[in-house]
């Protein structure tokens, strides 16, 4: 019977697959971390910035959102070498998809910044904060709640768009997926195997969004 | 940076670019057409009386959200013809990609359907309105036009997910653009050439989408 080889196949692969697995959380991690810095540093740029800021904010963020995944994982892979940046392929592709991730958090986080009111940035003015100051204690707080369920999904997007280093040769889950398919002709199995385990990554994710967005949407303030 | 551009190699290649990016406007067409007729369906068992049929709705949901489309795509070209049903790329690509339209449709839809006002509804049943003319004269149109911004976003992005088809070697823009890639070895313009395409066929779909949001939004007041 088919099932029991499979069975058998997926123990005795039972090593790729964990090491595809960690392959695939790490640079998802890695671009979700990575590019929620720059998307912060971005998303402000683009909502405070003066002109010299903002322009280039706004572009980066309309040329990479443009730009399909998979396209930016094969042009930074590519044109990397081209320009000399010795990048290996985990390298370009964790680089891809951070460049990526930067553009999801820089457009949520102006989405969230500019449903603030300005009254608030003068009122903080008025008690004397700097501009980090004013960020730091006032908008950040409540743009992260605004935000949050959104920059979930951006980070399930991410899990999802880290298949496609499986294109430009990083060896994470999908890739590992298809050489052990190549081995044993287990097509259908295996990436149906390959869409469980991507499927309950994302799922977890999405349920920790859910469960930390219902948190927040409590009332902070008790009721004196 | 000693590098010297060479645009000759890439636009002499001018038409297939151009057939690679009609093809997958034409794929995007497609799927957001059938994945728009799937995800309505969807989107009414959500908010059906069933129990049974809204956890069905919100399972498939659920699924095709949270799975990667590249392993969908390759599932269905490569996993089902074991199963004894084997489709061409092109037209297993155009199936998985409704597929995952359809999750995201139905969301966008279920949105629409919850921001149709529950006195509409009821205004239709006090003049004797059957449901079936309720849904077709007042929820629908109304829907259609509340889910019109959204509906063009995810229309953007499967036109940008149409790329991935160079993978099961569909010829779409990304498919020449590696296929030149590989020939010429203009990396940087090949890739410049082909970002600049998928932006500006992007922009223009915005700016297609903003006219007829123009046209059709519903007056507010």
């Amino acid at each position: 019977m088919e099932w029991d080889y499979f069975l058998s196949e997926v123990v005795a692969n039972r090593d790729a697959l964990l090491h595809g697995t960690a392959i695939t959380f790490a640079v998802s991690l890695i671009a979700i971390l990575a590019g929620t810095v720059l998307g912060i540093v971005i998303g402000i740029a683009v909502t405070y910035g003066g002109k010299p800021l903002k322009w280039p904010a706004r572009l980066y963020i309309d040329i990479i959102r443009g730009t399909p995944v998979l396209v930016l994982v094969l042009a930074t892979f590519y044109v990397s070498s081209a320009v000399g940046l010795n990048l290996n392929a985990f390298q370009a592709g964790a680089l891809a998809l951070t460049l990526f991730c930067a553009s999801h958090v820089g457009e949520i986080l102006r989405g969230a910044l500019q449903s603030l009111s300005r009254g608030q940035i003068e009122a903080g003015r008025a008690i004397g904060l700097t501009f980090g100051g004013i960020f730091r204690y006032i908008l950040f707080p409540q743009a992260l709640r605004y935000a949050l369920p959104t920059w979930i999904t951006a980070a399930v997007e991410m899990v999802k768009a880290s298949t496609l280093l499986s294109v430009i040769g990083v060896a994470e889950l999908l890739l590992t997926t298809q050489q052990i398919i190549s081995n044993n002709f287990l097509n259908m199995q295996f990436y149906l195997l390959a869409g469980v385990i991507y499927f309950l990554i994302d799922f977890a994710i999405e349920q920790v969004g859910r469960f930390i967005g219902r948190r927040l949407d409590q009332p902070t303030r008790r009721a004196v | 940076m000693n590098y010297h551009f060479n645009f000759a190699p890439i636009l002499a290649q001018w038409p297939l670019l151009l057939s690679g990016i009609g093809l997958g406007l034409l794929l995007a067409l497609v799927s957001i057409a059938i994945g728009s007729v799937l995800g309505l369906v969807v989107a009414f068992a959500s908010r059906a009386p069933s129990r049974w049929l809204r956890s069905l709705a919100f399972t498939w949901i659920s699924i095709l959200r949270n799975l990667p489309i590249l392993v969908i795509v390759l599932f269905l070209f490569f996993g089902m013809p074991q199963l004894g049903l084997s489709l061409d790329k092109i037209t297993s690509f155009i199936v998985a990609l409704s597929l995952y339209a359809s999750a995201y449709m139905a969301e966008v839809f279920r949105g629409g359907l919850m921001s149709v006002p529950q006195g509409l509804v009821e205004a239709g049943q006090a003049i004797g309105l059957t449901s079936l003319r309720i849904k077709r004269y007042i929820v629908l149109p109304i829907m259609f036009r509340n889910a019109l911004p959204a509906f063009g976003n995810n229309f953007i992005s499967l036109f940008k997910d149409t790329s991935l088809a160079a993978t099961i070697a569909v010829p779409e823009l990304t498919y020449y653009a590696r296929k030149i890639n590989s020939e010429t070895f203009r990396v940087i313009e090949v890739w410049l050439v082909a970002s600049l395409l998928y932006i500006v066929c992007c922009y223009a779909i915005t700016l297609v989408l903003r006219a007829m949001e123009k046209r059709l939004v519903l007056e507010k007041n």
